[in-house]
């Protein structure tokens, strides 16, 4: 059997936010592969270190930022060690990014078309702007917006128009990555299902990895193939969204799970987590969960527990005993 | 002739493009007005020599008794050295004009890059900028354009060098401010994550919005540009004698005032202040009109 090598691979990745008051460790030991065409979900809070890990992806940790550990491997280039030049050829052609608020991601005196020319003629520079336009007016159409907009201002725009711009711009050059960073926050529910809705058959015919990085679980685990579920700053849980759904091992995934309002059951109180995230500045000591863990033990306070597989492909970061059902 | 069609529509395009500023409420009227003065201005200025009635430097094209009150032949009167004040006020503003121009030319040329490359890039290059235009902003404005105009002499470019050289914070200042802020908003960023080199972000993305900024500080520029530049003609930094000019008149009129020749000193004053509310009410106006979303 011939292994292929993963469209993704991070690989014991580490950032540190260097500030005047100390070191602050965003993302810690993460490693997880990612294949061709596949969607994967990362799920965690605020503060997790979940759209840390995404902008490491395209090397741009905002300053104080550094990777300090670990590599990743894009179709076999090492994003950590490319020369910047080589990066900006790789940013937006090999890989591409959704950020959360649409309302700002445009800039306010270009018309859609000249952020399409200019993307597409910066990686593609022998391409002519007739060309350009068209290639943009196709991909507009896909993600359902008139093509003849394209000479219209970003103000012209709604919210969930904006973020269908936003994600023709990602697909446009038709990249093998496209990290969607929280990209229905700003808007509202039943828009929010629509773009969702969106990027997954973009995913289909377009046939592209897709990354959906946001705080809700629920709304991954009925779209992506894989979930990671992190914590301040490190995996606690990995495994396909099914497996998850039904077996999840985490106290903290446990807990997650339990707080989504089932639309069964009326008149419940909505379970919530005890406490709340540590500060990163001064993390506690061992197990990163342990002060609101129900279930936490001596161990989990002095060392940090390791990343086990409690079932094929379904890993988790916790002393608690491996039952095999 | 397709030359004279094509300029035809241009022109037609020019004046819808102008009456549908008007439609734009109160900020619309102020841009056309402005427009309409300064333009009417500058058109007196260009065609002054075949227009005025006397020559403007010949004089005594009056006989004495002079400073002469208005009168048939003479409208606005004449000057001590019985020069037709008319033809002065008509041909006196290419001076002034000229200064404005330069020294927004000179402010724009180097405030503006200065500005951009040091806030974008920040850091050590952005402290030691703001250290110096900062010092400049010290000064009173037009002492320190006194100052400059009389180390550098007399004529037209350093005049406008040393009005300029005041100018510069100013221009500095509102593009530090912006490009501060655009630098850090999600537009630039998302053109940072499709591959965008720092180049390309700081022209294409950065300058454009930082543009209309610029334009309605270099109107309102204009205007404080022609008052500094009346400044230096009335305490005699100007051009020679040899050539009309109002501030030159404005300053040689406040002379006569005392014996009741009013014509000499009014005239040219009220041409200033015009200029300079023309090119103020247009700065105003496009202050409020180049916000992109009035666009319909």
């Amino acid at each position: 059997m011939i292994i292929l090598p993963s469209l993704l691979e991070v690989d014991s990745l580490t950032v540190d936010y260097q500030t005047r008051i100390g070191n602050i460790r965003a993302v810690e030991d993460v490693s997880f592969t990612m294949e061709k065409g596949e969607m994967l979900g990362l799920v965690g809070e605020s503060g997790s270190g979940k759209s840390t890990l995404g902008l490491s992806i395209i090397r741009l940790v905002p300053y104080p930022g550094v990777i300090k550990k670990g590599h990743i491997e894009i179709d076999g280039i090492n994003i950590t060690s490319t020369p910047e030049e080589k990066m900006q050829s790789i940013r937006g052609k090999k890989i591409a990014y959704v950020f959360q608020d649409p309302m700002t991601s445009l800039s306010p005196v270009k018309k859609i078309g000249d952020h399409f020319d200019e993307l597409i003629r910066t990686h593609e520079p022998e391409t002519g702007k007739k060309e350009a336009f068209e290639l943009a007016k196709s991909v507009l159409r896909d993600v359902g917006i008139l093509p003849e907009r394209i000479n219209d201002y970003p103000h012209q725009f709604s919210g969930g128009m904006r973020q269908r711009i936003m994600i023709a711009l990602a697909i446009v050059l038709n990249p093998e990555i496209v990290i969607a960073d929280e990209p229905t926050t700003a808007l509202d529910v039943i828009v929010q299902a629509k773009i969702l809705d969106l990027l997954k058959s973009i995913r289909d015919t377009y046939e592209m990895a897709l990354i959906l990085i946001t705080h809700d679980l629920s709304i991954v685990l009925e779209r992506c193939d894989k979930i990671l579920v992190m914590y301040a700053g490190s995996l606690v849980e990995c495994a396909t969204s099914k497996e998850l759904y039904r077996n999840p091992e985490h106290p903290y995934t446990q807990r997650l799970l339990q707080s989504i309002p089932n639309i069964k059951i009326a008149d419940q109180k909505l379970q919530a987590i005890p406490g709340s995230p540590p500060n990163l500045l001064n993390p506690p000591k061992g197990c990163r969960f342990w002060p609101r863990c129900s279930q936490a033990k001596a161990k989990c306070r002095l060392e940090k527990p390791p990343l086990v597989e409690f079932h094929p492909g379904h890993f988790v970061r916790c002393f608690k005993e491996n039952v095999k059902p | 002739m397709p030359k004279v069609e094509t300029r035809r529509a241009i022109l037609s395009d020019l004046i819808s493009r102008l009456t549908s500023l008007t439609g734009k409420g109160s900020a619309g009227w102020m841009t056309v007005f402005g427009a309409a003065i300064v333009s009417m201005i500058i058109l007196m200025t260009v065609f002054g020599t075949w227009i005025s009635p006397h020559n403007p430097t010949e004089i005594n094209v009056s006989p004495p008794p002079n400073p002469s009150p208005p009168s048939a032949e003479f409208p606005l009167g004449t000057n001590l050295l019985g020069q037709d004040m008319l033809s002065r006020i008509i041909c006196g503003g290419s001076i002034m004009i000229q200064v404005a121009l330069f020294s927004v030319l000179f402010c724009f040329a180097i405030g503006v890059p200065i500005g951009l490359l040091a806030s974008y890039v920040g850091g050590a290059l952005d402290k030691g900028v703001n250290l110096i235009m900062d010092s400049f902003y010290a000064f009173p404005g037009l002492v320190l354009a006194i100052a400059i105009a009389a180390m550098m002499g007399r004529g037209v470019i350093n005049m406008a060098l040393s009005i300029g050289v005041v100018y510069i914070p100013s221009y500095y200042r509102i593009v530090r401010s912006q490009v501060l802020t655009i630098k850090e908003l999600p537009y630039t960023e998302a053109a940072r994550a499709s591959g965008a080199r720092g180049r390309t972000i700081l022209l294409r993305y950065v300058l454009p919005n930082v543009l209309p900024s610029i334009v309605v500080v270099a109107t309102v520029n204009f205007a404080d540009a022609i008052l500094t530049a009346a400044g230096l003609t009335f305490i005699g930094l100007g051009v020679g004698i040899d050539v009309p000019d109002w501030g030159w008149d404005l300053s040689k009129g406040r002379e006569l005032l005392p014996s009741g020749a009013w014509w000499v000193i009014t005239f040219p004053g009220i041409m200033i202040v015009l200029l300079a509310l023309g090119f103020a009410l247009i700065g105003e106006g496009l202050s409020e009109l180049l916000n992109p979303r009035l666009e319909k």
